[in-house]
C-alpha cells in the first residue's frame, strides 16, 4: 500500500480541541465508512510519526476525504494537525484500511450507533454515507459526550435528525448537560438503551466506538437488553485516546 | 520522498531506537477487539490442540494451571501503530503444550471464546517463542485484555496474540484467520511493517 499526498483544502473547527481537516487525494481509490488512514508527519531530520485517524466523510466519487482530529495533551502528531497545518499544506497518507467496523451501502438492516467523545467519527461516516446513498437503513444514534460543547456535527446532526425519521439521535450528557434537559449527567445506563436503542427483535447491526471503559459498558447494556453479541461491532480508541 | 511536516519537529523518546518501523511508545494499555468481550468461567474453559480431525490433547482450566508456567518479558507492537515494552506475563509455553503432540502439519490456526481466529507457522509457536499467558502484572488477566487465558506471540504483532483463547488446530496449508481475511497481513513481523496483506 503506498503512501499518496493528500492537499488540505478546508479546515474546520467542530469544538476548542478538534478540528476537520479535508483533503484532497488524487487518484483516492475510494473507502467505505468506517475505515481509516494513515497519516505520516515528517520532521527535516527524517524523523517522521505515523498515526491512524478514522475517515469522517462518504464514499464520493470526488477525490476528497475528511478526517476530523481530536486534539490529545502530550499527543505528538494531534497537536499539529488540530494547530500548525494550514490550507494549501500537503500532508502523506495511506489507505484505506479496516474491514470490519464499516458500514456497507447495501445494508438494509436498522443500525445502532453508540459513540463516546470523539468515537463519533467513524459513525458520523457511516450516517453520511447512508444520507449520500439514498439508503432506506433505518439508523439510530446514542451519543454520549462530556457536555454540549464537546459534541461534534452538532449542527449537521440537528438537520438530519430532523429529517423525518430516519436517523433518530439522543444525546447522553456525562458531566453537564443543557438547561432544562430531563436526565441528569452520567453514564448511559439501561433506562437510556431501553429508550433510545432499537429493540432487540429487530436484531439491528450494532456499532459502538469510543475509549474503552465506554465500550464495554455499552455493549454490557446492549447484551443485558438483548442484543446478540455477534451483531455488536466494536473499535476502541488506540493508544493515548482515553481520558482518565 | 518525504514530504517534510513545515514546522513539526516530533517527540523523539530514549526508547525510539527500540521499536520497529511506525509504532510509537505508549504507557497505558490499550485494547483491540472486534466485538464485545467474552465472560467465561474457569469451569468451562477448555484448551484443545486438534488436526483437523481429531483431538490430540485437552485441558480443563485445573489441568492447565497444573502445567508449569514460565514468566515472560514481553515487548507488545500493536497494528494500531503503539507498542508497549517490558510487560510482564506468566503463562504456559506452546512448547509444554506441544510436548506429547506428534505432528509434521506445519500450520496453526488459534481458535478464541468469541469465534476470534489468527493463523500462524507452528514454527512460530515453539522454541519458547509463544505461550498461553493467563497472568498479566502478577495478577489474573482482566476480560477485556482476553482473560482466563490468552495466547502471547510477542515477535509477532499483537492481534496474532489471540484473547480468549480455547484451542490450536494445526494444519496442512495455511489460511487466513479473523484479521487475516480482511486485509492483514499472513504474518504480521513489525520489524518489517507487515501490517497489511499488499505489504
Amino acid at each position: 500500500m503506498s503512501w499518496r499526498t493528500g492537499k488540505i483544502v478546508a479546515l474546520r473547527d467542530e469544538t476548542s480541541t478538534a478540528r476537520t481537516i479535508a483533503l484532497v487525494v488524487p487518484d483516492w481509490p475510494g473507502h467505505v465508512a468506517g475505515q481509516h488512514i494513515d497519516i505520516r508527519l515528517t520532521a527535516p531530520d527524517g524523523y517522521s510519526a505515523v498515526r491512524s485517524y478514522s475517515i469522517a466523510s462518504p464514499p464520493t466519487s470526488d477525490q476528497r476525504i475528511e478526517i476530523t482530529v481530536e486534539r490529545l495533551e502530550n499527543g505528538e502528531v494531534s497537536p499539529y494537525l488540530t494547530q500548525e497545518v494550514a490550507i494549501g499544506d500537503e500532508l502523506e497518507l495511506r489507505g484505506p484500511t479496516g474491514g470490519w467496523f464499516v458500514w456497507h451501502v447495501d445494508q438494509t438492516e436498522p443500525i445502532q450507533l453508540i459513540a463516546g467523545g470523539s468515537g463519533i467519527v467513524p459513525l458520523m461516516a457511516m450516517i453520511r454515507s447512508r444520507l449520500a446513498s439514498h439508503s432506506n437503513a433505518r439508523f439510530r444514534l446514542l451519543y454520549s459526550v462530556r457536555e454540549p460543547a464537546a459534541a461534534f456535527y452538532k449542527d449537521e446532526l440537528h438537520a438530519i435528525s430532523n429529517q423525518g425519521d430516519c436517523v433518530i439521535l439522543t444525546y447522553a450528557f456525562t458531566r453537564i448537560t443543557p438547561k432544562d434537559w430531563p436526565r441528569a449527567p452520567g453514564r448511559i445506563d439501561a433506562e437510556l438503551v431501553s429508550e433510545s436503542v432499537w429493540p432487540s427483535h429487530l436484531a439491528p447491526t450494532c456499532y459502538v466506538c469510543g475509549p474503552t471503559s465506554f465500550v464495554e459498558h455499552a455493549n454490557e447494556l446492549l447484551i443485558a437488553a438483548g442484543i446478540n453479541r455477534e451483531r455488536i461491532r466494536t473499535e476502541r480508541f488506540g493508544s493515548t485516546g482515553e481520558r482518565k | 520522498m518525504s514530504i517534510i511536516s513545515r514546522g513539526f519537529s516530533g517527540r523523539r523518546s530514549a526508547d525510539g531506537a527500540k521499536l520497529p518501523p511506525g509504532q510509537h511508545l505508549t504507557s497505558d494499555f490499550p485494547v483491540l477487539s472486534a466485538g464485545p468481550t467474552p465472560s467465561i468461567s474457569h469451569d468451562r474453559w477448555e484448551f484443545t490442540i486438534d488436526d483437523g480431525s481429531n483431538v490430540l490433547q485437552r485441558w480443563d482450566w485445573n489441568s492447565f494451571r497444573n502445567l508449569p508456567t514460565e514468566t515472560i518479558t514481553a515487548d507488545l507492537h500493536c497494528v494500531t501503530r503503539w507498542s508497549k515494552l517490558g510487560t510482564p506475563w506468566e503463562g504456559v509455553s506452546l512448547d509444554t503444550l506441544l510436548a506429547n503432540v506428534k505432528t509434521d502439519l506445519p500450520f496453526a490456526m488459534f481458535r478464541s471464546y468469541g469465534d476470534y481466529t489468527t493463523n500462524l507457522p507452528l514454527k512460530d509457536v515453539v522454541n519458547k517463542q509463544a505461550w498461553i499467558a493467563f497472568k498479566y502484572d502478577g495478577s489474573d488477566l482482566a476480560p477485556e485484555h482476553g482473560g482466563p487465558a490468552r495466547l502471547l506471540v510477542p515477535h509477532l504483532y499483537l492481534w496474532k496474540s489471540a484473547k480468549w483463547v480455547k484451542g490450536v488446530t494445526l494444519m496442512p496449508h495455511d489460511k487466513p484467520g479473523f484479521w487475516e481475511g480482511l486485509g492483514y497481513h499472513m504474518y504480521g513481523d513489525p520489524w518489517r511493517e507487515q501490517r497489511y496483506s499488499e505489504e
